[in-house]
């Protein structure tokens, strides 16, 4: 049987972690296929095509899948899952919404932020914000499973699935969208940006974050902070790292004035490399990092950001 | 509006947990042990719905041994009117605690449940969403604020790229993010009240539900440790490190 990974996508392109998820599918069973719902997306239908080892997309178009209610698309995937051995998502506010619904509504239990497929039916994953690593296996006939993307590698593009239309399942009428209030940003997302520069309370202020903003831009990199910096209210809630936010894992993260909580450190350790900039030499970000500059911050992000050639 | 509050004993977020040596889970035994914080979240939520005269009263559930009683009890003291303990000492994982709340839902009848989003134990974010579709209700996740009126909730989400709004009809499951509310302590007062209050006991095999665990868990292991890295002296240094050593620049 088959492997199902439910797509999330803006209308035009599948979002970058689809592609993480078609890697953990196809180490859970050989034929995995994607399937697209929403409202004229046939556009991000043919961006999961490309993707190697997709056997097959489904696109199922209706008006009621236009911004992912998770009321509205449940119903679409049990109706398609009894073909399937396993239902992949990524992690993410979409998957983690839209999962367990799916789950309950076919009576199979879920296995949450897969950090690796040990077996079709045996995942690793994290418990106590990542401070164990549970390895568990499921009874269940079809598996809804959510990957991590992080800890998979992306599938590569350069396929040609054929695209498949299926019916919709139209509007339940009990959720309906109003509106989004989304971070306007250049750069890259969070999750996906292959360096990050975080900040934590040590920035002492909103304001303060231009200073990281400047770095972050001449790197091309991501920017992120701490729970402490976004409970001061200097960053908007979208930009925390952590156990309760995002989770990262960029080839180079830069952690400025930040303490390295558990809480913080469950976000972002499993980086490649981590560099901490900080003032306490005792902090426990220390523990974690591969170079250490103790010391001023305000001093030595400005002279990082010259020092480093624009990308 | 009756108000249903899940809340969930777990080990207090301040404690380091240790992995037990024989890889069967995590030491428990002379653990501080706490209310969930998301859950806190949401007795705080039911509260101030009750407060804003939006509830009538407020219901707060757990499901476990027998010490889950002092969570509820720790809820009663915030505020919450009565308590329902299912109790058992099986293994209860995210689908079968979805089936005692729905039992104990259609039981109670109430117009709203707010549970947390996550517990910080198995991290699973799943109890919340599998309740509302084994009722057919509807979901609000992630909650960053919620606004009651006419039969249906305003509820703000916190999602990958900002916030979402939507509107969902009630009756409605709702689950607390970090930032919905700032939970109150309770009082000493209140505290002392809260014993008077009652807790009604049930047992899940008198609510039909089957509890069994879907997923078994072969092992758990502490995480790769990371190993500290080097110090270095200036800003230099650490950009000829990252060019030329670890290549990421």
């Amino acid at each position: 049987m088959a492997v199902l990974v439910v797509a999330a996508h803006d209308g035009k392109t599948i979002r970058s972690n689809v592609a993480n998820a078609v890697t953990a599918a196809l180490q859970m069973g050989p034929e995995v296929h994607v399937l697209v719902a929403g409202s004229n997306a046939g556009e991000a239908a043919k961006s999961a095509a490309v993707l190697q080892g997709v056997a097959k997309v489904l696109d199922a178009e209706d008006p009621a899948y236009a911004n992912w209610v998770a009321e509205d698309v449940a119903p679409l995937v049990v109706r398609l899952a009894p073909n399937y051995s396993h239902v992949v998502m990524a992690a993410d506010s979409v998957g983690k919404n839209l999962a367990p619904r799916v789950a309950a509504l076919l009576d199979m239990a879920q296995v949450s932020e897969a950090i690796q497929v040990v077996s079709p039916d045996t995942f690793v994953r994290p418990i106590y914000a990542g401070n164990a690593m549970a390895t568990v296996q499921s009874a269940d006939k079809i598996k809804i499973v959510t990957i991590r993307p992080t800890n998979f590698k992306a599938a590569a593009a350069g396929g040609a699935a054929p695209i498949e239309q299926v019916a919709g399942t139209g509007a339940g009428g009990l959720a309906a969208y109003v509106g989004a209030e989304l971070s306007k940003s250049e750069r890259p997302e969070l999750t996906s940006a292959k360096i990050v520069v975080s900040g934590g309370r040590g920035l002492q202020s909103g304001e303060n974050f231009k200073m990281l903003e400047a770095l972050a831009d001449k790197l091309g990199a991501g920017l992120g902070a701490s729970r402490a910096a976004v409970d001061a209210g200097y960053v908007p809630n979208d930009y925390q790292v952590g156990q309760t936010g995002k989770v990262v894992a960029p080839d180079l993260y830069i952690a400025v004035g930040i303490s390295g909580a558990i809480q913080h450190l469950a976000g972002m350790k499993d980086s490649k490399t981590i560099v901490a900039i900080n003032k306490d030499e005792e902090a426990p970000i220390f523990q974690v990092a591969d170079y250490g500059i103790v010391g001023d911050l305000f001093q030595i992000v400005p002279e990082l950001t010259a020092a480093v050639e624009k990308k | 509006m009756k108000v249903l509050v899940a809340v969930k004993r777990v080990i207090d977020y301040n404690v380091k947990i240790r992995v037990k040596s024989d890889n069967t889970g995590v030491e428990t035994a002379n653990v501080k042990m706490s209310m969930n914080p998301f859950d806190e979240i949401a007795v705080e939520e039911a509260i101030r719905l009750k407060e804003k005269g939006l509830a009538t009263e407020i219901i707060a559930f757990s499901a476990g041994p027998a010490q889950c009683q002092e969570t509820i009890r720790t809820a009663l003291a915030m505020g919450a009117d009565r308590g329902v303990l299912v109790q058992t000492d099986a293994e209860l994982q995210p689908l079968a605690v979805a089936k005692l709340l729905k039992a104990v839902v259609e039981k109670e009848q109430p117009g709203l449940v707010i549970v947390g989003k996550q517990a910080i134990d198995d991290d699973s974010n799943q109890t919340g969403q599998m309740l509302a579709a084994l009722l057919g209700w509807s979901q609000g996740t992630f909650a960053n604020k919620v606004s009651i009126a006419d039969g249906s909730a305003e509820v703000k989400r916190e999602v990958d790229g900002g916030l979402e709004n939507i509107k969902i009809k009630l009756p409605a499951v709702i689950t607390t993010d970090l930032r919905l509310n700032e939970p109150r302590y309770a009082s000493l007062p209140n505290i002392m009240k809260a014993k008077k209050k009652p807790i009604e006991t049930l047992a899940p095999d008198k609510l039909g539900v089957d509890v069994t665990p879907r997923l078994t868990v072969l092992k758990v292991e502490e995480p790769p440790k990371r190993k500290a890295g080097i110090k270095v002296k200036t800003v230099a240094e650490l950009v000829d490190k990252l060019r030329n050593e670890a290549g990421v620049i």
